[in-house]
């Protein structure tokens, strides 16, 4: 028993390493664009199906892949953020941006069903199916690999962050819009390339889905409710809240997998309302801007 | 002196329009009510029957997010929730044939009582951090529906008794039932547009804050009538079931619903008492087509996200608050330079506004 909850933990920290790398897209995107990106979820099965047809038509390794598909997730979200996100303005932005993306969602989730289909897809290589006996854990490889991408994307998306110029005009723009765009940074471009950054994440995230999940382009829809959950709990624009709440929903989830599969899910949205009886703006969050 | 004569014209002139409006709204009752007459195709008066069910929840939904700003997600919880109420207490209280309509009243105080919990906890916080809310309760519901076998039926749902109607007047019979629950939800809107909770409620919607400093007390007119807008909304679930006579957890509570009601009521036009009507009337039945047309509902799915697109990016603030936008630029051309706030102005922008209701 006690073995079984050590093992939980482990996985549940290992999945959540890669559910933060997901998160910390989303949460950036809100950040600076002060929107929620509702088709993160159908982007990260895009970025999965990317994978594998890489895989499949061209036999390349998944994490080679990266290479090709992280740049091209890039490019779709600086896409979706001009011709769309961009011309929204005005009172009922919130709710609008909501709309769009999740029509961009739609859309997208429409073409993957004519090109692939409905029947679930999984990724394939020679490291997804083998596991390493390590300090008396079973460790998925696929999982070990993940969790170390994971690990290198978001120390890379906070060394952006931290210690570029860049980073610190997009830092500016999550403190207030107003102000960084008077002292002379461009937002647009911020925004576009932040939302660029947030989509690209996903294509990494994708493929650890695809390798550890079987996905059709309806699993966009469980994945981005969970996203959600774990972005408002750790607070929204929160990167550190991010990543903490990943690592907690996911050990949850795996924990009460132990003794009810079924009701896991339940739990992890159950803990989401829970947080914000006692705390509305999460573990991490601002205070709460003051109009609506 | 001609301060009292435009004062006179004024009042004649509101007093035409208000007959020109009660003269549309009989015409309208009128053709309402005699729709499955002309049309008895049970094809065309499913349509109809679906798209009143949309009005009567996109009414409900819009009496609390589009008067308070609130966007709720998860009206399909009390939709659903609804539904599932007649589905268990027709099959554990053994009750057959029409005996069910009486079960609606459950399906109300279902949702209702279903949104006290939900209202408290959601409604302190605000924008993003609501709608997920809504999203992450929306969720659990649907689990429930598919977790708790014994109760709900798991995936196999619910199937509602069966009703001894025949197939011919089946479809009519419901038309007029869900127009009563249409025109209900509408009524209650209006009436709570205009009552004191609904001018608090839009207070709300500006600047929350600045209402609780002026003394309304915000928890207290928020959850009133999102508990209110929830019982509706679990009353017509209700009916919708017996309408299919069978629920599923992912028909019950379907996260497209809810996108569908915002998407009406956006593109009628948030906050108005006929532009979630309008919305309701075109989206739905374009949707229903577009699912009966195609039916591997992949085109229809890339359709209807284009037309979502479409519609905020062009018709961002609504049909009908456009709308009235260009019939008052319309009225003004030729007045320009008229104050607004003047009598004789406004007997010149009556005019052409009475000659639109008519």
């Amino acid at each position: 028993m006690a073995q079984e909850i050590y093992q939980a933990i482990v996985d549940g920290i290992l999945v959540g390493g890669v559910y933060a790398l997901m998160a910390v897209g989303l949460t950036l995107i809100f950040g600076v664009l002060d929107i929620i990106n509702i088709a993160q979820g159908v982007l990260v099965i895009l970025g999965a199906y990317l994978s594998y047809s890489l895989e499949t038509r061209l036999h390349v390794d998944l994490f080679l892949g990266l290479l090709i598909t992280v740049p091209a997730m890039f490019v779709i979200g600086v896409a979706i953020q001009w011709a769309f996100i961009r011309r929204l303005r005005g009172r009922e932005r919130t709710s609008m941006t909501l709309l769009v993306t999740y029509a961009v969602a739609l859309i997208i989730e429409g073409i993957l069903y004519e090109i692939y289909g409905p029947n679930p897809k999984q990724l394939n290589a020679s490291y997804v199916q083998s596991s390493v006996h390590l300090f008396g854990f079973y460790l998925s490889y696929i999982y070990l690999y993940g969790f170390a991408l994971a690990l290198v994307l978001i120390a890379a998306i906070y060394a952006l962050l931290y210690r570029t110029g860049f980073g610190r005009s997009v830092r500016a723009t999550m403190q207030d819009e107003t102000s960084a765009r008077l002292i002379g940074i461009d937002v647009n471009r911020v925004a576009a390339v932040t939302f660029g950054v947030g989509v690209a994440v996903t294509a990494a995230g994708g493929m650890m889905f695809g390798a550890t999940n079987a996905f059709n382009p309806n699993s966009g829809y469980d994945l981005i409710s969970r996203l959600l959950a774990i972005i408002i709990l750790g607070g929204l624009g929160s990167i550190g809240g991010a990543l903490a709440a990943s690592v907690f929903m996911l050990t949850l989830e795996s924990l009460v997998t132990i003794w009810s599969p079924e009701w896991a899910i339940v739990v992890f949205y159950a803990a989401l309302v829970v947080v914000l009886v006692i705390r509305p703006t999460g573990f991490f969050g601002r205070q709460p801007v003051r109009a609506q | 002196m001609s301060t009292v004569t435009s004062a006179a014209r004024v009042r004649s002139a509101v007093t035409r329009r208000r007959a020109a409006a009660t003269a549309g709204l009989l015409v309208l009752a009128v053709a309402a009510l005699v729709f499955p007459l002309v049309f008895p195709s049970p094809v065309v008066t499913n349509y109809a029957v679906y798209a009143l069910i949309f009005v009567a929840v996109v009414s409900a939904w819009n009496m609390f997010s589009g008067f308070s700003g609130y966007i709720s997600l998860g009206q399909a919880v009390f939709f659903g929730s609804g539904a599932y109420a007649v589905g268990i207490a027709a099959k554990d209280w053994h009750i057959t044939g029409t005996g069910v309509f009486a079960l609606l009243p459950l399906a109300a105080a279902v949702g209702a009582v279903i949104a006290v919990p939900f209202g408290l906890v959601a409604l302190r916080v605000r924008r993003h951090t609501f709608i997920v809310v809504t999203i992450a309760v929306f969720f659990i519901f649907q689990l429930m529906a598919f977790n708790l076998n014994s109760f709900t039926g798991g995936t196999i749902g619910m199937s509602a008794p069966f009703l001894p109607w025949s197939p011919t007047t089946f479809n009519d019979r419901f038309y007029y039932i869900t127009l009563a629950c249409a025109v209900g939800a509408v009524v209650v809107a209006v009436l709570i547009r205009r009552s004191r909770s609904g001018l608090q409620l839009r207070a709300i919607r500006d600047d929350e804050d600045r209402a609780r400093g002026l003394g309304v007390r915000a928890m207290r007119v928020k959850l009133t009538v999102f508990v209110l807008s929830a019982a509706i909304t679990g009353l017509v679930g209700g009916v919708w079931f017996l309408y299919l006579t069978q629920v599923l957890p992912q028909s019950g509570f379907d996260p497209l619903f809810d996108l569908s009601l915002v998407l009406m009521a956006f593109l009628g036009g948030l906050g108005t008492i006929s532009g979630p009507i309008i919305g309701a009337l075109i989206i739905e039945p374009g949707q229903l087509y577009l699912t009966i047309k195609y039916t591997n509902g992949y085109l229809s799915e890339i359709l209807l996200g284009a037309l979502f697109l479409v519609i905020v990016l062009f018709v961002p603030r609504g049909i009908v608050p456009t709308a009235g936008e260009q019939l008052r630029r319309l009225r003004s051309r030729g007045h320009p330079a008229v104050p607004p706030a003047t009598a004789p102005a406004q007997e010149a922008s009556d005019t052409p506004a009475r000659e639109a209701s008519r």
